[in-house]
């Protein structure tokens, strides 16, 4: 799978190398869109970056964000800037602003209006850093999905949940038919991502920025959350007969039938989609767990380092804006299985659940996520509490509130 | 003048000296330079960036109160206790074994030395493999009809750091067998025609002549194996990651994870230099008594 990938990349980076027409400006990207799906999602972008006289250099970096995102870092402060680089918008690239590594954007984005064309707003927002504009999102990845799979329950005999209450209901007919509820691979962000679905569909909208926004320690600790602990609790027991590590092999339980769900963000859509699964048919997606149909907006944007060379300057703006165009917007989210940043453009030919989260957007019930909300540092202590409370299942549900509560007070 | 006559110390012999600047420097520089570095950062509440920016030891209170980091220590401790003592009992009784003058003797020493070619990696992947109660031994066992056979300690809480130093006595006992058997090879023949002559049985031989004869080799072995303890990552990355939960983690994984992904360099510098202070904390006794006692004797 992996050297498949990798071929594939080494391939494209060959071609592109040889499609460039001469006296154009070289721009190396980088970013760690590495899965199938990913990777024929950057073609689209560099397609088209090309298709503007430039030349996109591919600096695809192997491995997850956690360890893409080191590399780039120290690129970056190590004084060997690339033209362009992916991170989640949000705070991962904070410091780098604030340390002055980063370019300006803001005359750019005054120009082309990207105030009146990114939706939701929130988008902006996280990249603007002191009133200024300093990342191009490219599009808006929501955790609060929650994949069923129609297999298994129909091998249990039971009805599809409709929310996750039915779903905690319908564990025991799963158990007893030999299917694991739940699906939660052992990475620590699976089981931190899941808890934070659940508090802004248990706890809902309020609670979770309550928590996560004005980082209330104890709101954090009080009897609110405690249901949210309880449905964690829930969770752990659906899913402790998981032995696998990676997302995509949780949701390829799911798929084979041999889970009955999985909380997990609509980049699990692309595995579903790789399988010949139909929404609707072979599985169900539920929005908000059922419970509170929002959709957080994090997601994937491009940050650009200050360069000293004007040419590359220039094509750094060319860039920018090819990423917003409506075209390149359009065949990027199809194939990434992602949702555009801007509203005015055509998505007929998404699927049922990618609809579903366009309608859910077009209502704007949105929410930031904790990418946006919280420093790395907090996140890493929240993976750690989460990933041992999910492995153990003696932990109790107060000494796990006690520690989440003082993971917020001492949150940034 | 007996300046000419007695040229300055310090232009003896001058082309050795400035050989060895590149490597003066490189140990200043990188070693203690960087140690200091570390060691002043740690003070510090940096985040991505270094930053000068003191808080005293608050890096140090959230260190010691982080459960991460507690797990990490013991699992330490567990780890290094289990690597040397069985890696040197295994690695010695295998030597002496070898060294009895038996057939194939280095067919036996190249199958035991091999594991010690492969990285840390892919022997953790080996045995993330062979511990997979999917697919490895306790599944092997069970279709040969011993069903209720268990054995998973990669997914067990409990016992997982023990899954982890199999693998690790797998890959490194080879090693040590290696340096022992050269050991034993350089204790005199007539030593062991005397003990026959006086009629000491074998095993009293070896223990309380041989081996104290042998107190070099032992020692050598000792930093080796210690110095692989300290900084096991790798091997644990490759089998569990830290998993489940956290319960396989271990300090050299706790710097870098907050070094890097959560972005917290004055952690990653408090943890970083604990565990400096416990390397300093074993080997400066242990220097003392074997350097400072022989120049006194």
């Amino acid at each position: 799978m992996r050297y498949k990938f990798l071929t594939a990349a080494f391939a494209a980076t060959v071609a592109l190398n040889f499609a460039g027409p001469a006296g154009a400006t070289d721009l190396e990207v980088t970013h760690w869109w590495t899965s199938g799906g990913e990777a024929a999602a950057v073609a689209e972008l560099a397609k088209a970056f090309d298709a503007t006289g430039n030349h996109w250099v591919d600096g695809a970096i192997a491995g997850s964000g956690g360890t893409a995102r080191p590399i780039m870092i120290s690129r970056i402060t190590g004084g060997d800037p690339m033209g362009a680089t992916q991170f989640n918008h949000g705070r991962q690239a904070e410091e780098l602003v604030q340390a002055g590594l980063m370019r300006d954007l803001t005359d750019l984005a005054t120009k082309d209006k990207w105030t009146e064309i990114v939706r939701p707003k929130s988008l902006l927002d996280s990249c603007t850093i002191d009133g200024k504009i300093y990342c191009v999102p490219v599009n808006i990845h929501s955790w609060q999905w929650l994949w069923l799979s129609n297999e298994a329950f129909q091998k249990a005999g039971v009805p599809m949940p409709k929310d996750w209450n039915e779903f905690v209901a319908a564990a025991p007919a799963l158990e007893k038919a030999g299917i694991i509820p739940l699906a939660v691979g052992g990475q620590p962000w699976q089981a931190s991502g899941a808890f934070d679905v659940l508090l802004a569909a248990v706890g809902g909208t309020d609670a979770f920025l309550k928590v996560y926004k004005e980082k209330d320690a104890k709101f954090a600790g009080g009897p609110e959350i405690a249901k949210v602990f309880k449905a964690a609790d829930d969770a752990r027991k659906m899913a402790k007969n998981t032995n696998v590590q990676d997302w995509n092999q949780a949701t390829n339980l799911v798929i084979t039938g041999k889970a009955g769900g999985q909380i997990m963000g609509d980049w699990a859509q692309g595995e579903f989609q790789v399988a010949g699964k139909t929404a609707g048919k072979d599985y169900a997606c539920l929005p908000g767990l059922g419970l509170n149909e929002v959709i957080a907006t994090g997601g994937d944007a491009f940050y650009f380092p200050l360069l000293k060379d004007a040419d590359k300057s220039k094509a750094q703006e060319v860039l920018a804006e090819t990423l917003l165009d409506p075209k390149t917007q359009v065949a990027f989210n199809l194939k990434k299985g992602s949702l555009p940043v801007r509203g005015d453009v055509d998505l007929n030919t998404a699927n049922d659940c990618m609809k579903k989260g366009l309608a859910i957007l077009a209502k704007g019930a949105v929410i930031p996520w904790t990418d946006q909300l919280l420093s790395q540092d907090s996140q890493k202590q929240k993976e750690d509490l989460f990933s041992e409370f999910f492995a153990k299942p003696d932990m109790t549900l107060e000494e796990a509130q006690k520690r989440f509560a003082g993971i917020i007070a001492s949150a940034d | 003048m007996s300046n000419s006559e007695r040229p300055n110390q310090l232009f003896r012999n001058l082309n050795a000296k400035v050989a060895s600047i590149p490597m003066i420097l490189t140990a200043l520089v990188v070693f203690v330079g960087g140690t200091a570095w570390t060691v002043l950062y740690s003070f510090t509440n940096s985040k991505l960036l270094p930053r000068l920016n003191f808080v005293g030891l608050d890096q140090y209170y959230r260190l010691w109160a982080t459960p991460r980091w507690l797990v990490s220590i013991e699992n330490l401790l567990i780890y290094g206790v289990i690597a040397l003592v069985f890696s040197l009992v295994i690695g010695f009784v295998l030597a002496a074994l070898l060294d009895q003058k038996i057939r194939f003797e280095d067919t036996f020493r190249t199958i035991f030395l091999y594991p010690f070619a492969l990285s840390f990696i892919v022997t953790g992947l080996v045995w993330q493999w062979l511990l997979n109660p999917d697919f490895g031994i306790q599944r092997v066992v069970r279709d040969l009809g011993w069903t209720s056979f268990s054995f998973d300690p990669l997914y067990n809480s409990s016992i997982v750091i023990y899954g982890i130093s199999i693998a690790a006595l797998w890959q490194g006992t080879g090693l040590i067998m290696c340096l022992m058997l050269a050991g034993l090879r350089g204790i005199d023949e007539d030593i062991w025609k005397a003990a026959r002559v006086d009629g000491i049985p074998m095993w009293k031989t070896y223990l309380f002549i041989v081996i104290p004869m042998m107190r070099p080799v032992f020692i050598t072995t000792l930093v080796i194996i210690a110095a692989g303890i300290v900084k096991v990552y790798d091997l644990v990355v490759a089998q569990t990651s830290g998993g489940p939960g956290i319960a396989s983690e271990v300090p050299a994984k706790y710097v870098y994870d907050y070094m890097f992904f959560a972005q917290n360099l004055g952690q990653g510098f408090a943890a970083s230099t604990m565990m400096l202070l416990s390397v300093v904390i074993v080997i400066v006794p242990w220097a003392y008594l074997e350097f400072g006692g022989k120049k006194r004797g």
